[in-house]
């Protein structure tokens, strides 16, 4: 592999991981959200965004790192590159026992993404490397509609009770602290930058502390400090028992008979 | 080079033949989610073409997670070899996905709006926006007194709106352009 090839992989795993694993977390919230039309409007989000992981991965697929199904299923927890935020449970409980998950969490977790997200294709759009280029416009076209979901709920929410304010400040406190490691770029940042595959993490960061003071000031609110990484960067393979479990469940049916799964 | 029977004079209108043939079958080619409306009408067919004994078919992907792309593909591969391999055997088809150029819904043909309003399911506007508002009027009375209940609908591609002239649920397909420019995101 050149060594070119090596910092484009690197920078695909990451995008790919951050979508497949989001999505997987938006998943296990179907038919647990708020209210019905919720649950078919995430449903919804989370297949475009599984759609936005399969792409990424079939980009992998073609710089020769395996068979597709194979990348995204069949790799240990030390290899995934996605940040440590969007791993992280919904809360307390799982899908199928007693799941307290915490949709204020969900809301701002999900918007600060999405406004990351879309940042982040619109320097993709400007790759050096062709293929990111087209993959980045259709993914932005559908994105668009994600982001227009959860700042609604956002605005909502922190102009309800002053419990729904709570909860999303004390929500907004828990993902200020990871956001750090959805910025970073890894090890490889200055390579990857230097490529000109995608702007330099300073310029994203920049743009996206922008954004979102414009967001909170909206709401009259507004946060001291920089973002965190206090759990540690996903982008360089660290990461927490919780992807260590969500790998677990969605890998189930794929390592249970690899023999079988020749869709 | 494909030699169809009863092929005459040189290659080119063999070929031109065969490509057209094939088009022409993928009027057949529904989606499995409105099967009234075939992926031809969808604008979702890029590029037919026939060489080296290989049929080459590229598709543009509606929205990039939608269940529904595996089953249209083995749709056109089984079409396509039971009509035209069946001609020459030698041909061997393949069809692929591909993101360039993004499918948008200013593809779809005026055939295929036609069809989707006739299904009540509002067709996109063929142009979009600047400031990204939708003008979407009831497919059975066309009143523009409509809400959007979810801009989320029964698939990735369409939204539930419903009219307050007529009383009646009905879904709109969601607009899909290129967002070429930097875009400064005020709601």
């Amino acid at each position: 592999m050149t060594k070119e090839n090596k910092y484009i992989c690197e920078l695909l795993y990451q995008l790919a991981d951050d979508n497949f694993i989001h999505s997987y977390r938006g998943s296990e919230w179907l038919g647990l959200a708020p209210h019905i039309e919720e649950d078919v409007a995430f449903s919804s989000i989370n297949q475009d965004t599984m759609g936005h992981a399969a792409m990424y991965y079939q980009l992998l697929e073609q710089l020769g790192e395996g068979e597709i199904n194979d990348i995204s299923h069949n790799r240990s927890t030390d290899d995934f590159r996605n940040a440590i935020l969007l791993e992280q449970v919904n809360g307390p409980g799982n899908y199928l026992e007693e799941p307290e998950y915490d949709w204020a969490f969900t809301v701002v977790r999900h918007l600060l993404f999405a406004i990351f997200k879309s940042i982040r294709l619109e320097s993709l759009k400007q790759s050096s490397y062709e293929p990111l280029r087209h993959a980045a416009v259709k993914i932005h076209s559908e994105q668009y509609y994600h982001l227009m979901h959860w700042k609604t709920w956002f605005y909502q929410l922190m102009s309800s009770t002053e419990e729904a304010r709570e909860k999303m400040e004390a929500a907004i406190d828990h993902v200020w602290g990871e956001f750090e490691g959805v910025i970073s770029l890894g090890k490889y940042s200055d390579e990857i930058s230097h490529l000109k595959l995608i702007a330099t993490e300073e310029e994203l960061r920049s743009e996206w502390l922008k954004r979102i003071d414009h967001l909170f000031s909206e709401v009259n609110f507004s946060i001291e400090g920089k973002p965190g990484m206090l759990s540690g960067n996903g982008r360089n393979g660290e990461h927490t028992d919780d992807l260590a479990e969500a790998l677990a469940v969605l890998t189930e049916v794929y390592t249970s008979d690899k023999e079988a799964v020749a869709w | 080079m494909v030699e169809l029977k009863k092929g005459s004079g040189g290659h080119m209108p063999e070929i031109l033949n065969a490509e057209q043939k094939i088009l022409h079958l993928l009027q057949s080619v529904t989606d499995p989610e409105m099967p009234f409306i075939s992926i031809v009408e969808l604008g979702m067919v890029e590029e037919v073409k026939v060489k080296d004994s290989r049929i080459f078919v590229r598709l543009l992907p509606t929205f990039s997670g939608c269940p529904a792309l595996d089953m249209i593909k083995g749709d056109v591969v089984q079409k396509v070899k039971n009509e035209i391999i069946k001609l020459d055997d030698s041909l061997d088809i393949q069809v692929e996905f591909s993101f360039n150029p993004p499918w948008t819904t200013d593809r779809i043909s005026k055939d295929g709006r036609a069809k989707l309003k006739r299904n009540g399911i509002t067709p996109p506007p063929s142009s979009h926006r600047e400031d990204g508002a939708w003008e979407m009027d009831c497919p059975y009375c066309d009143s523009a007194y409509v809400t959007m209940d979810n801009i989320f609908g029964p698939t990735a591609c369409r939204s539930i709106l419903y009219c307050n002239e007529c009383n009646n649920p009905f879904e709109a397909m969601k607009p899909v352009a290129n967002i070429h420019e930097k875009v400064d995101v005020k709601w």
